[in-house]
């Protein structure tokens, strides 16, 4: 499974050495899914699915048709499976990016010995993005997979949004691999398990922005999730806006933000 | 002698209560609000319901959060003192019978189910949310429902050896039970087979026992009230039994 490339000396050759040692990292966790933990993982797709039915399906059978930005009505199943969508890209990511790597990083001391070999914290940074990442896109790719099934967007509107949906991902995955960095013990997990479920709940997800108070709706737009529902609930049901261009640069700089604290919190952590 | 166990678990309770109040507590409220205002905002403009969402929801998250209590507390920490700290192993030789060991893991959490079910219900009173003066009584069925989960998830964790199995229960039981148990919607919405899972499951029974408690539109006959506390009792019981069993084995052996 070696990635095997070659540019040679000089800057092609450094980036290249990099990726290949972020790709370790992700190879190891490959590697280490040889146990009961890949049930956990399959585990993880139902989670959105039970809540499309139960919400989306069950609850919205009570609920009239809702507008969309551009003025369309829509079914309450259109309208939430992008939210549960965007909300399950965001859970699975902050799940391995913070649970997972705290674990290998203050329990398991993992990166104590992948740090003695040239791997630097930059690159364990990167290469525990990409298995969040490689695993959030699964989620998302089966998740899309009904959405069309259930005549809840197309296939055409699905391939677009799942981009988007790995966006998402790779945005909490950098934001909890940086937040992991300040967390002393499994308490403080509470605090932020706490957090993401009121993302969750509050993120534009089950009504849309207007039903809530004007002190909520500006508090909501600065919030990240809020930016991951708006962008795949447009894609998803193709009420494209310009909006959705600012949604996905804030996203953006959630990752470049992210990883640049993510890598140097770890170099102050690890490389004492 | 289970009194000497509910007072070791209230000592260490004490060191880490502040983590318990955000998850038993300030979840079911952020939901409270999340759910019942603001998507009963919408649901409420249908009017298909014919009584307001946020006082239909408020005994559903009431009951469904001592399920999420109920079987935090009988996971991870029961297998820690099996396998992690092994606090059993001395408790045995203490020596404690095996009655009052599971006897006093299950006296705290009725500790804990009732002060939640206590503090909830007072705080939904005040966005307005219970109407009946049987509200007190919601309280005990909480302690029941408590019971009826516990004691079984107890013997789970007596008898699997890796943690890794609380996950999928959580993902497979506790969270579709909570979606599809009356706690959102009413069940007459879904087909007939559906509804059955629901029927099968203890917190269907609480809910509609706690709604009744809580709403006067939606009393319940007494008959129809004794069938669904004993359907209660019946979990806790046979829990209990099977607890009981699990623990002998794994410990005195």
């Amino acid at each position: 499974m070696a990635v095997v490339t070659s540019f040679g000396p000089g800057v092609y050759g450094r980036l290249d050495a990099q990726a290949r040692r972020s790709g370790a990292v992700t190879r190891r966790n490959i590697a280490a899914l040889r146990s009961a933990y890949w049930l956990v993982l399959i585990s993880g797709f139902f989670e959105p699915l039970l809540y499309l039915f139960s919400i989306g399906v069950g609850v919205g059978g009570l609920i009239d048709k809702l507008p969309l930005p551009d003025g369309r009505l829509v079914s309450y199943p259109v309208f939430v499976a992008p939210a549960m969508l965007a909300s399950s890209a965001m859970s699975g990511a902050l799940s391995e990016s913070t649970f997972n790597f705290f674990g290998k990083m203050k329990e398991m001391r993992l990166y104590d010995g992948v740090l003695a070999t040239p791997v630097r914290p930059m690159e364990v940074a990167f290469g525990e993005l990409m298995w969040a990442m490689a695993r959030g896109s699964l989620y998302s790719a089966a998740f899309l997979v009904i959405m069309v099934l259930m005549g809840l967007t197309s296939a055409g509107w699905a391939l677009l949004t799942f981009p988007a949906a790995l966006l998402i991902g790779f945005s909490f995955g950098a934001l909890g691999m940086a937040l992991s960095t300040f967390m002393r013990s499994w308490q403080d997990f509470d605090i932020m398990g706490t957090m993401q479920f009121a993302l969750f709940l509050f993120s534009a997800t089950f009504a849309p922005l207007s039903k809530y108070p004007l002190f909520a709706r500006v508090l909501i737009e600065a919030t990240p999730l809020y930016h991951g529902v708006e962008l795949t609930r447009g894609l998803a049901t193709g009420s494209l806006h310009w909006m959705l261009l600012a949604h996905v640069a804030y996203l953006l700089a959630m990752v470049a933000v992210g990883i640049y604290i993510a890598g140097r919190r770890m170099g102050r952590l690890l490389l004492k | 002698m289970a009194l000497t166990v509910l007072e070791t678990n209230l000592t260490a309770y004490r060191r880490v209560w502040r983590g318990s109040v955000l998850s038993s507590f300030v979840l079911p409220i952020l939901f409270v609000v999340g759910f019942g205002i603001v998507v009963g905002n919408i649901v409420d403009a249908g009017g298909r319901l014919g009584t307001p969402y946020l006082d239909y929801i408020v005994p559903g998250m009431l009951a469904s959060s001592i399920v999420n209590i109920a079987f935090g507390e009988s996971a991870w920490p029961i297998m820690s003192k099996f396998k992690w700290i092994r606090l059993y192993h001395g408790w045995v030789a203490a020596p404690l019978r095996i009655a009052d060991i599971v006897g006093g893991e299950l006296l705290f959490l009725l500790v804990r189910v009732l002060s939640t079910a206590t503090v909830f219900l007072l705080v939904t009173s005040a966005f307005g949310a219970v109407h009946s003066w049987w509200a007190p009584a919601a309280v005990l069925v909480c302690g029941l429902l408590g019971l009826a989960v516990a004691a079984p998830v107890l013997a789970f964790a007596a008898n699997v050896q890796q943690d890794g199995y609380f996950p999928l229960l959580m993902r497979f039981v506790v969270i579709p039970m909570t979606l599809f148990a009356e706690v959102f919607f009413p069940i007459s919405r879904l087909s007939e087979p559906l509804r059955w899972l629901a029927y099968v499951s203890p917190l269907w029974h609480a809910v509609v026992l706690c709604r009744a408690c809580t709403l006067p539109g939606f009393g319940l006959p007494w008959w129809s009230v004794l069938g669904h506390l004993a359907y209660l009792a019946a979990w806790a019981g046979t829990g209990f039994w099977l607890a009981l069993v699990a623990y002998r084995r794994r410990l005195v052996s």
